[in-house]
């Protein structure tokens, strides 16, 4: 016995070496740092402890406006994603010829690197000396625009974030729902069919109460991963998010870490904690929401 | 009967909603595909269109008459998109070897082992999986750092391995293969690491194959950690030389060389996808994880 | 409501591609269904009773052919139009309902003049459960209730909308064998008590039996045989039939009319007039056998089986299609196991004739 004991660990120590260095060592490193007041990267040297680190970071007009466009971001996307993702799903789960096209094709965004494409998005936004760019031209079609989405006015920049977002984040959810709409037994429908429940109905009262946990994972997924938008937007603003006023929560713990403003982990840590405290306390309470709306078999 | 019905109206008021409703829907889903498609169709047009012809046009024309390849040529000798290239291949098949092999070794101590602490692990582990990348990220940074590992593939590459996630979906799909065959295998006086390879290994390899395409996917299009840890070009990945070639590539506003550049480091993945379509999207339905 | 298929026929494009061409799953179904009966379809798996059974409600459109309820063609109408209720072989009740959300769903669908009040709904609802004795369940979800009590809200569901037609798929087949013998019983009662022409499908021949007015003998797409029960299980129209119902099944025997005589193997068993010479095909029913000394049938005896009432005894014979006789003897008769012969004289009323290649009823006259 005392021989297996030492091969078990045997066979997991590399996974132990590399989560320990890389993970549960930071986890409490960062708590650290976070305490840690005025940190010097060069010197390795502190001069005291306590919570001032957080007091700055929450006073920092960085840092509040990143938290502005973040719950912003998550407010805006979490709904509209989830909600276009259940259209798109229930229209591909009804339709026979074509579907396997349409699902290859919705999911393209996620095999894609989301730096070069927001380069594309950019330039279909963007206006510049030479032309108004593909978006202003549809706008001037409806005798609108012309709005510089990228350099212009604050909630046009919002808009592109929030439509890249949605862009990036549809592949996954639409191919969650309908692989969910899929598992869904045909006689409840069938049911349904004979009972004369018109395709509205069948949708909201059997469909969408049947696969509420899938729905319900993914406003959670969503807004995790809402909260934790960065590289996003620096395709479309590039890496000075500051300057654009289009900084993220995580946006700016990258940058106190080494950025343009870089150098001081102390701080980087206090927000990334503020971050990891904001996400956990979000999905408690979606837990508790969800209680009383999600049906479980 | 009472009231006489028409039911040859009916059942053709019934059959003309149907196909409305039907029509709908694939117009519906039709926008959505040209959403998604129009992104692609205009980087692939402004990478053929003449640098000249793409700064000339002030209103965007949706189709060119002249292409060119001359772009493709320039971003290729103007920036090492060649070297961030194969700064990626190096970074993701690294990353993904290791990642297998470290993955395989825990899932099997998992789900074949015993020893004592088997279970409490197992919990942290699972527990672990709750921690977000930038809590750590911190630290780590850190760590390379003063390990003198900036611009280095080790600095890139160790920090990246683990996936506690793969592990535990390893370690269900192991379970699951019958103890007999482990004990016929012992019987035989097969070691433990032959019956990894030779039974395990071979009996989950389509797991196998669906974590390392997930795992690959997830390394090309890595940027955070890489654009942290590396600030030399020649380490950079092309997630990092998008962004470089974007704030001073080409003299900033050769837009029609960055989209062939754009196009070059999306082409891989999306041929990946078209090949592995079926595994791919059965991997992340099941995986249910996001890249 | 009086239900009548003319000439339905079903066919799909066969799945596999190297074999081209369509697979017929109906196949020119003709028949009139009267009203307020309630009919059993009976075939072994994939003989196309649950396609006809898809045909009626409306969710599977016929290829050819018509289906009238009444004097109305319904067979272009959606399931929707048709005022069916479909009882679903697991019963398909909506899980995140309670059972009276569940009864009600139907109820709900209906708009402009039909619409109900909720009052309404919770009256019809309630006669409903009542009928199928199920008021105190009302408030529970399905996955609290056991099988045979999701059957009865299934039914309630179906028929709170006062359907035309109850449609039943395999009512009975998700329960153990005791609540199948309880629930035939209810079926039989509901229907009754509602009049409503019900037409359910099953493959268990003795639940068919038991339970139906008329019962349709199904395969392979093609109706073998309609009728009433009794006189389908006594006049069988061809082999299929024979063997398909009654248990123990049917023996079945090779065997050859000779100058007006029955041979079965060298025995020459019945005198039956009117046959030319042929090969047939003989079924005998278990209870068509008789212990008899002189008896014209002679088998080797492999044993026993006290049943109680009955005995059953087992035994072969060479032109025996089967490994092994069965036949059912009243307890009263002795049989002395040390013999290895056993010889039976043969009640004509229980001996089915069979053409040989078509498997096509042949009647003879005893004399």
């Amino acid at each position: 016995m005392e021989k297996r004991n030492r091969k078990g660990w045997l066979y997991l120590l590399p996974a132990l070496l590399f989560l320990g260095v890389f993970m549960v060592y930071p986890l409490i490193d960062v708590l650290i740092y976070s305490l840690e007041e005025g940190y010097n990267f060069a010197s390795q040297t502190y001069q005291g402890v306590g919570i001032f680190n957080y007091s700055y970071v929450l006073h920092d007009p960085y840092f509040l406006q990143a938290v502005k466009n973040t719950f912003l971001l998550v407010i805006i996307t979490v709904p509209l994603s989830t909600g276009i993702a259940l259209l798109l799903s229930a229209g591909l789960s009804s339709i026979r010829p074509l579907r396997q096209a349409y699902q290859t094709i919705y999911f393209l965004p996620y095999v894609t690197n989301t730096l070069a494409v927001g380069l594309v998005f950019m330039i279909l936004f963007k206006r510049t000396p030479y032309s108004d760019g593909f978006a202003n031209l549809i706008l001037s079609w409806f005798g609108t625009g012309p709005v510089d989405f990228i350099d212009g006015p604050y909630w046009a920049k919002m808009f592109v974030l929030c439509f890249y977002t949605i862009w990036v984040v549809m592949p996954f959810k639409v191919l969650i729902l309908t692989s969910a709409m899929a598992s869904v037994n045909q006689n409840y429908y069938n049911a349904a069919r004979i009972d004369g429940t018109s395709s509205l109905r069948i949708f909201t009262r059997i469909t969408l109460p049947m696969i509420s946990p899938t729905v319900f994972y993914l406003i959670i997924t969503g807004f995790i991963g809402a909260f934790k938008a960065y590289s996003d937007a620096v395709a479309l603003f590039g890496t000075d998010l500051n300057a654009a006023g289009m900084n993220t929560i995580v946006g700016y713990v990258y940058d106190m870490l080494y950025g343009n403003s870089g150098g001081y982990p102390s701080y980087a840590a206090a927000a990334a904690i503020i971050l990891f405290a904001i996400v956990l306390t979000i999905t408690c309470i979606n837990l508790m929401v969800s209680k009383k709306h999600v049906h479980y078999e | 009967m009472a009231k006489k019905v028409d039911y040859e109206n009916i059942a053709h008021t019934s059959r003309t909603r149907r196909n409305m409703v039907r029509a709908i829907t694939y117009v519906f889903l039709t926008i959505w595909a040209l959403i998604v498609l129009f992104p692609f169709y205009w980087m692939v047009l402004s990478s053929i269109k003449s640098y000249g012809a793409y700064n000339s046009e002030y209103i965007p024309q949706f189709f060119t008459l002249s292409p060119t390849l001359e772009n493709y040529v320039q971003a290729f000798t103007a920036v090492p998109l060649a070297q961030y290239f194969l700064n990626t291949v190096i970074f993701t098949v690294s990353t993904t070897a290791i990642m297998l092999v470290v993955t395989v070794l825990a899932a099997f101590a998992f789900a074949r082992l015993n020893f004592r602490g088997k279970d409490l692990v197992f919990t942290l582990f699972l527990a672990l999986m709750m921690i977000p990348n930038e809590l750590v990220i911190i630290t780590n940074f850190v760590t390379v750092t003063n390990l003198d590992m900036r611009n280095t593939f080790l600095g890139l590459i160790l920090p990246s391995v683990t996936s506690i996630f793969y592990i535990y979906l390893l370690k269900e799909n192991f379970s699951q293969i019958p103890d007999e065959l482990y004990y016929a295998a012992k019987v035989d006086g097969t070691s433990d690491l032959r019956y990894l390879l030779k039974v395990m290994v071979p009996i989950c390899r389509p797991t196998l194959i669906t974590i390392t395409i997930l795992k690959v996917i997830e390394c090309w299009n890595s940027y955070v950690w890489p654009h942290l840890i590396t600030d030399q070009e020649s380490y950079f990945l092309v997630s990092n030389g998008i962004q470089s070639i974007r704030e001073n590539g080409f003299g900033r506003e050769n837009i029609p060389a960055m989209m062939a550049a754009v196009v070059v480091i999306s082409v891989p993945l999306i041929l990946l996808f078209l090949i592995f379509r079926n595994k791919i999207m059965e991997g992340v339905s099941r995986g249910g994880i996001k890249g | 409501m009086k239900v009548v298929l003319q000439n339905l026929t079903k066919t799909y494009p066969n799945r596999n591609k190297k074999a081209p061409g369509q697979v017929v799953a109906v196949n020119d179904f003709t028949m009139e269904i009267p009203d307020g009966k309630l009919i059993g379809l009976l075939g072994p798996s994939g003989c196309g009773k649950s396609t006809t059974l898809n045909l009626l409600s409306g969710l599977q459109k016929p290829t050819s052919g018509k289906i009238f309820f009444g004097e109305d063609d319904v067979t272009d109408l959606p399931p929707e139009n048709r005022g069916v209720g479909l009882v679903f072989q697991n019963y398909a009740l909506y899980p995140h309902l309670t059972v009276k959300q569940n009864i009600t769903f139907p109820l709900e669908n209906r708009k402009g003049a039909d619409k109900l009040t909720k009052q309404q709904m919770l009256e019809k609802a309630t006669a409903a459960a009542k009928l199928v004795q199920i008021e105190e369940l009302m408030d529970r979800k399905p996955n609290e209730l056991s099988g045979g009590q999701q059957q009865r809200v299934a039914i309630a569901r179906a028929l709170v909308k006062m359907p035309r037609i109850l449609l039943l798929d395999e009512p009975l087949s998700n329960l153990d064998a005791r609540l199948r013998l309880q629930t035939r019983e209810e079926l039989r009662r509901i229907q009754r008590e509602t009049g409503i022409t019900t037409i359910f499908v099953t493959h268990d021949q003795e639940e068919a039996m038991s339970i139906s007015d008329l019962i349709v003998v199904m395969n392979a797409g093609v109706i073998q045989q309609i009728g009433e029960p009794q006189q389908v299980y006594d006049n069988p129209s061809n082999l299929f039939v024979a063997k398909f119902l009654g248990t123990p099944p049917i023996n079945v025997f090779s065997g050859t009319i000779q100058n007006g005589m029955l041979y079965i193997g060298r025995d020459a068993v019945l005198p039956c007039k009117g046959l030319a010479d042929q090969p047939v095909t003989v079924g005998i029913r278990p209870e068509g056998f008789q212990l008899c000394e002189d008896g014209p049938l002679c088998c080797s005896l492999k044993g026993v089986e006290v049943m109680g009432r009955d005995i059953s005894v087992v035994s072969t014979h060479t032109a025996c299609q089967s490994q092994t006789i069965r036949s059912i003897i009243r307890a009263e008769n002795a049989v002395d196991t040390s013999l290895t012969t056993v010889r039976f004289s043969l009640n004509p009323k229980k001996v089915f004739l069979f053409h040989g290649e078509t498997g096509n009823r042949l009647q003879f006259a005893q004399e």
